[in-house]
């Protein structure tokens, strides 16, 4: 915990809308390398070019937190699952265009069996 | 029995130092139970405080989606603008450390500091779109930015958890059998060898009086021969005893 007192920034990885949501909302930042914390994943985007930004974004000391749409998460899932550190931890969230589905999130199936179905509802 | 245990020689020293580690690993297996339990309660709160973030993050993002899709109604698309003048980033995160029986849980607090890099981004129109678009997006950030505070507590709680359970576990299935097998072997070791000095000393003390029984028989039969043998000469003094110290 190096930067325990310097803030840490938030990195999403999430289509073209949900990065310039956040941009807006203001988490964006481009360090001395002209490294962005963000990633536009197009339709386009190969999945080897998700996972090394998403490799990339786990060794940076100074992300905290990455946020990645669903539908892109379930692309590099297996990096996913095999992240386990705290720090950063790795959220996923609804896109635009697909509904989030907690049944596909890597900490609430890791942690299913310790509650009940009908909590979602 | 006597296959798991620890290779001690069976002393009564021994069996004291085991009866200490007794103790001593029942104590740590009623705390380390006491953790797991104070563990256990935390995790249950944060697992029910997850899902219900999950929900309304949710709701959060379905708003800020909406009035992403308002915004670019008003303004056209402003996504390469937005994407093309990234800077310093205005909120930020700063961890804090909470401290549940002994864990260090990390906390994320998000706060902005900083100008607002946006400013003039929807100035010539759709400036209210833009703004209740910023602040749908900082309110979803701030509940993104607590449910990765629960998120991380979670993970590092279970891990620990699991650690706790593995200790309590290995102290009440491995090392108190282990122990108290120890302390029975001694037990019956050092009985054992107790009743093998009874038997010893028993032993003993039947061959002396076989010893004596015959001696007595010789003595009565040379007496009635007549032969008391030679008597002492009480007045020479050629054998001095020691009375103080006998050799």
């Amino acid at each position: 915990m190096a930067h325990l007192s310097k803030g840490k920034l938030v990195a999403v990885i999430g289509d073209e809308d949900t990065c310039t949501g956040f941009l807006l909302g203001g988490i964006g930042e481009i360090n001395n390398k002209r490294q962005t914390n963000f990633m536009v994943v197009e339709k386009e985007t190969a999945v080897h070019e998700i996972e090394e930004c998403f490799k990339n974004f786990i060794a940076r000391t100074d992300i905290a937190i990455i946020l990645i749409n669903q539908n892109i998460a379930e692309h590099i899932r297996h990096l996913l699952d095999s992240h386990t550190d705290p720090v950063p931890s790795v959220l996923e969230i609804p896109s635009k265009d697909s509904p989030y589905d907690p049944s596909k999130d890597s900490i609430l199936r890791r942690a299913k069996g310790m509650f009940s179905a009908e909590d979602f509802r | 029995m006597s296959k798991d245990r620890i290779a001690v020689f069976p002393s009564r020293m021994a069996l004291t130092t085991m009866k200490i580690r007794l103790k001593g690993a029942q104590k740590g297996h009623s705390l380390l139970k006491k953790k797991a339990d104070a563990l256990t309660l935390k995790f249950r709160q944060i697992l029910g405080k997850i899902i219900e973030n999950k929900t309304l993050m949710g709701e959060a993002m379905k708003l800020a989606s909406l009035s992403l899709a308002e915004a670019k109604f008003a303004m056209g698309d402003i996504s390469h603008n937005v994407l093309q003048n990234v800077t310093k980033a205005q909120t930020k995160v700063r961890s804090k450390k909470e401290n549940v029986a002994g864990v260090n849980l990390p906390v994320f607090e998000h706060y902005t500091d900083g100008a607002d890099t946006y400013e003039l981004t929807g100035l010539s129109r759709g400036g209210q779109q833009i703004d209740r678009l910023k602040k749908n997006y900082a309110k979803a950030i701030e509940l993104l930015v607590e449910l990765a505070s629960l998120q991380t507590s979670f993970i590092t709680l279970d891990e620990v958890i699991k650690i706790t359970n593995r200790r309590v576990n290995a102290i009440e299935h491995v090392i108190i059998p282990r122990i108290e097998n120890t302390i029975s072997y001694i037990t019956t070791e050092l009985d054992e060898r107790e009743r093998e000095e009874f038997y010893r000393l028993k032993k003993i003390q039947e061959k002396k009086k076989k010893i004596k029984a015959k001696e007595e028989l010789r003595r009565k039969q040379r007496q009635a021969q007549g032969d008391y043998g030679d008597s002492r000469n009480l007045i020479a003094d050629d054998v001095d005893e020691d009375l103080l110290f006998d050799s």
